[in-house]
């Protein structure tokens, strides 16, 4: 059994480090010929183990690190990436992306953001919390999740193992117009994941906690129980008929319907034309009790960060106001194509938030009444240009509020025009684990295709 | 090939100043009594990218990535560290904490080493530098010049061109070197058309491990622009598909999409190994109709799913999944394969040096029936024909798996009749194939465009099929 706890913790001499290897790619990309250029480099290291069976079953040591330039000449971009640090490499980098920009063509519309975009205000929102976790420690924690899950209940019969994984890492953004930023996070997470049944009627599922600080991480135990619980509900699942219902996406999964309206009003989508909602500023898209914003300067949350990929300082800033949606999702490039301004989303969104309403889980259930509460999709399926959709679902049939049974094997279609504006409610069992934050949404109705 | 394995030596560790002695090194001290398996895998990639949009050539990347993952596994216990850096003291730090997996014992060594010498099904050409920078802009720009005057309803067109070049280099427990260089090119060309306000999209593509000729030869690259711009026009008459289930009939070639998932994943050594598959245990029962045989090729030349060797330095082989009917065989790489008593097939696959093997689809497909396509349109009264997807998902436990039509038409007393909007097909892995009622004798193997994911890891993979008729699958389209 390993000893060893996993190598040194990252520190602000890395940071420095970075800094300064930026500065030397920026001072070599103008000696080779660029007009603009653009660094983000990143080290990380981490720790990841897997029980199963009451047995470790893999331990990896994680050691990365990776750089990416863009160079602009005149209006014309190359970019290259690497994995290797090294001045030599670097220099080759500057001129494969160099030689790249010489080929590509003039775009009126590329170039690094305005300059009085770029963030100068960099709170310290506490991402950094390095666990000093053994892998032997780590591999005791998984054991006692995936024991608290394969013995909670004597349906459950085997066991996809449950991890640890711990990551630590700093990362640092600059460009030509004198932005050199850089910050170190940490993200831990544990997963467990069970099987329950046997042969023909087997049932997989999963549950997991993720977190910037280990302390915030919900216990083993309870990680294992949820995994279990929610495996040893989904027994006897099946088909249902074809009809028109009421659908409720729980929490774990309503984030992806949210998900694909961000898609939809993303810059790149809409100057490409390939979007559902064209020119849908200041329309009514939700019903007027839906708010969405973004809040990028959380403490320790998963999506906080004070400026967007390409140094654009992030703020509070509301996307839909009672329904109407308020902003798009652009990157200075998507901006510049659509005449606006950047609204530091290079790289996504930020901590996305819908207004929590004020019926919890079993509320919501009983304001469905009737109809197929969603706690699983699959597929793709989703067509952001027609707002088509159609996917795989799993969950259960809900009468007079009620669960009534596991339900598989079915799939539920609408436009997502119209699911939109059919919400009924947003329930208050927010889920807080990824980068959207929202509670259970409840639709009045999609297609349900099954036997 | 030995020359291949001196290519690599040259390509990787030469530059570092690295030697077989080194490797011996390194792998003694990975190597104990208790150690069932080690390895040693070099990775050395440059690929590129190049986006046309908007007419201009607006952006192109260039990536290279090089590093080494150290694997030790003792019964079903498996240590894995790797760096970027091909440095000897980096390597046996590494290389020490991943032997901790198993009991401390003696130190194992290497009786010198072998050369692992296995036919290519490839050139061991470097696909960038197969065209000029300039041929490439050129190229994209003709495309997109041409798409354009496919159709006055052409109002979007982005066109994409990548190439990798990836050179390996494995070293194994069981003294033997082993190496590959892998190039692989695709294209794609993605198009939205307007008519009347209605915009819909189209995309198509192909690829192989090829030089960027490939794209050129046989005019390609014009097939995949005139087909995207073909799809696009199809979906502007699309009425809403219908909700239940139905009789479907899925076109040659990229359906095969339905074996990878409805089957093929589920057929994986390490689900089987655990368990944890809806097929587990199943080996010898019928799980299929009759007329159905289905294999994993990894042996077809040029193929994008295609493996001279795995990443576990086994050539790649044809294996037999399912031959008429009944349960044949699973996919294995080296771990899975020692762990039931079995050999690998030549399926162990992994992202890269920063990722574990894993047992992993290479090419996979359905051996032609004896029926006419039209036949089987003909037989059908109701239901859907469905001949393009954009991609699908399968929970291996459950054995419920999706697939979504992007090209779909209604079948009406055996006419193809109107074409309907994308939907999901919603299915269960282990009897689908046994609704199979006819197999067409028109085997297509898709253009190349297939990449499959697991565990957060991507390979690029080949399906491909006959036409199928189905006669029972859940539709999930918005016509109850």
């Amino acid at each position: 059994m390993p000893k060893a706890a996993h190598a040194s913790q990252i520190d602000e001499q890395d940071t420095q480090r970075l800094k300064n290897i930026a500065e030397d790619i920026l001072s070599e990309a103008k000696k080779q010929g660029a007009d603009q250029v653009e660094a983000a480099i990143s080290v990380g290291q981490g720790l990841s183990v897997n029980a199963r069976l009451g047995e470790v079953e893999t331990i990896e040591f994680h050691k990365d690190q990776g750089v990416g330039i863009t160079v602009y000449k005149g209006q014309k971009k190359g970019s290259a990436s690497s994995t290797k640090l090294d001045m030599a490499s670097i220099k080759d980098m500057v001129s494969a992306a160099c030689s790249i920009a010489h080929y590509a063509e003039d775009d009126p519309y590329s170039g690094l953001p305005d300059a009085t975009l770029l963030a100068t205000d960099f709170p310290d929102l506490s991402l950094h919390h390095p666990w000093a976790v053994s892998a032997e420690q780590a591999i005791e924690m998984a054991i006692e999740c995936e024991n608290s899950a394969r013995f909670y209940d004597k349906r459950i019969t085997n066991s996809e193992g449950a991890g640890i994984q711990s990551f630590e890492g700093t990362r640092v953004l600059a460009n030509s117009l004198g932005f050199n930023h850089g910050y170190p996070a940490s993200r831990h997470s544990m997963s467990c994941s069970v099987i329950g049944g046997s042969d023909d009627t087997m049932q997989r599922d999963y549950w997991y906690t993720v977190a910037r600080k280990a302390s915030d991480l919900e216990s083993a135990l309870k990680v294992g129980e949820m995994a279990a619980k929610r495996t040893v509900e989904r027994l006897g699942a099946r088909s249902i008929s074809t009809r028109k219902c009421p659908v409720m996406f729980a929490a774990e999964v309503s984030g992806g319907l949210i998900g694909h309206f961000i898609s939809a009003i993303r810059g790149g989508n809409l100057y490409r034309k390939s979007s559902f909602l064209l020119d849908s500023l200041q329309q009514q898209v939700f019903p007027d009790f839906i708010n969405i914003y973004e809040q990028p300067l959380l403490p320790q949350a998963m999506g906080s960060s004070a400026y967007d990929a390409e140094g654009v300082a992030t703020a509070l800033r509301n996307i839909v106001e009672q329904g109407v949606v308020q902003a798009y999702v652009l990157s200075s490039y998507s901006a510049r194509k659509l005449g606006m301004q950047s609204t530091a989303n290079a790289g996504g969104v930020h901590n996305l938030t819908v207004q929590a309403g004020e019926l919890n889980f079993q509320q919501m259930l009983q304001e469905m009444h009737t109809g197929l509460l969603v706690t699983e999709l699959i597929g793709q399926g989703v067509n952001t240009l027609t707002g088509d959709y159609s996917r795989g679902a799993a969950g259960y049939w809900v009468e007079n509020g009620e669960i009534q049974f596991p339900v598989e094997e079915v799939t539920i279609a609408g436009n997502l025009k119209d699911i939109y504006q059919s919400i009924i409610a947003v329930g208050n069992d927010v889920e807080l684990r990824g980068n959207t934050r929202t509670g259970s949404i409840l639709v009045a109705e999609m297609t349900l295709a099954g036997s | 090939m030995s020359d291949l394995i001196q290519q690599a030596e040259n390509l990787i560790l030469t530059p570092a100043g690295f030697s077989i002695n080194d490797i011996d090194t390194v792998m003694g001290s990975l190597l104990s009594s208790s150690i069932d398996q080690a390895d040693i895998y070099f990775q050395s990639s440059r690929s590129e990218s190049w986006l046309l949009e908007d007419g201009i050539v607006k952006d192109g990347n260039f990536n290279i990535e090089q590093g080494v993952g150290l694997r030790a596994v003792s019964g079903e216990k498996t240590g894995f560290a790797y760096s970027e850096e091909l440095a000897l003291p980096n390597l046996l730090a590494a290389a020490k904490s991943v032997r901790a997996i198993a009991a401390h014992g003696q130190s194992g060594t290497i009786k010198g080493w072998s050369k692992n010498k296995v036919p290519a099904l490839y050139s061991p050409l470097d696909p960038l530098s197969t065209l000029s920078r300039e041929d490439k802009v050129a190229l994209l720009k003709k495309i997109d010049q041409q798409t354009r005057q496919i159709d006055s309803r052409v109002e979007q067109v982005t066109v994409s061109l990548i190439g990798v070049y990836e050179v390996i280099l494995v070293a194994t427990e069981d003294g033997r070197l082993s190496s590959d260089i892998r190039p692989l090119v695709r294209m794609n060309v993605s198009v939205i058309v307007e008519e009347k306000g209605r915009r819909e999209q189209g995309g198509s593509g192909g690829g192989g491990r090829h030089g960027y000729e490939f794209f050129i030869e046989q005019d390609r690259a014009m097939d995949y622009a005139r087909e995207a711009v073909r799809l696009a026009l199809v979906n502007l008459e699309a009425v809403d598909a219908p909700a239940g289930n139905m009789t479907v009939v899925l076109g040659p070639g990229w359906p095969g999409i339905l074996l990878h998932e409805a089957i093929g994943h589920g057929l994986e050594g390490d689900f089987n190994r655990k368990g944890s598959s809806a097929f587990s245990g199943m080996i010898g029962e019928k799980v299929a109709s009759s007329l159905c045989t289905v294999v994993d090729d990894g042996t077809l030349e040029h193929r994008r799913g295609s493996l001279s060797i795995d990443d576990e330095g086994v050539p790649g082989q044809n294996t037999t999944l399912i031959e008429n009917g009944i349960l044949k065989g699973y996919m294995q790489d080296k771990m899975n394969a020692r762990l039931m008593g079995t050999q690998s097939t030549g399926n162990g696959r992994r992202e890269s040096y920063a990722h574990l093997p894993l047992p992993r689809m290479t090419n996979t497909y359905m051996l032609p029936g004896k029926s006419n396509p039209e036949d089987i349109l003909a037989s059908v009264k109701n239901g859907i024909y469905a001949v393009n997807f954009a991609g699908g998902q399968v929970d291996i436990t459950s054995g419920k798996f999706v697939f979504s039509a992007s090209e779909a038409y209604l079948i009406k007393d055996g006419k193809i009749t109107k074409p309907v909007k994308g939907a999901t097909l919603i299915g269960n892995g282990p009897d689908v194939l046994t609704k199979v009622s006819m197999v067409g004798d028109d085997l297509e193997l898709d253009s190349g465009v297939g990449t499959c994911g697991k565990d957060g890891q991507s390979v690029p993979v080949g399906v491909g099929q006959p036409t199928l008729k189905i006669d029972s699958l859940t539709v999930g389209g918005t016509h109850a």
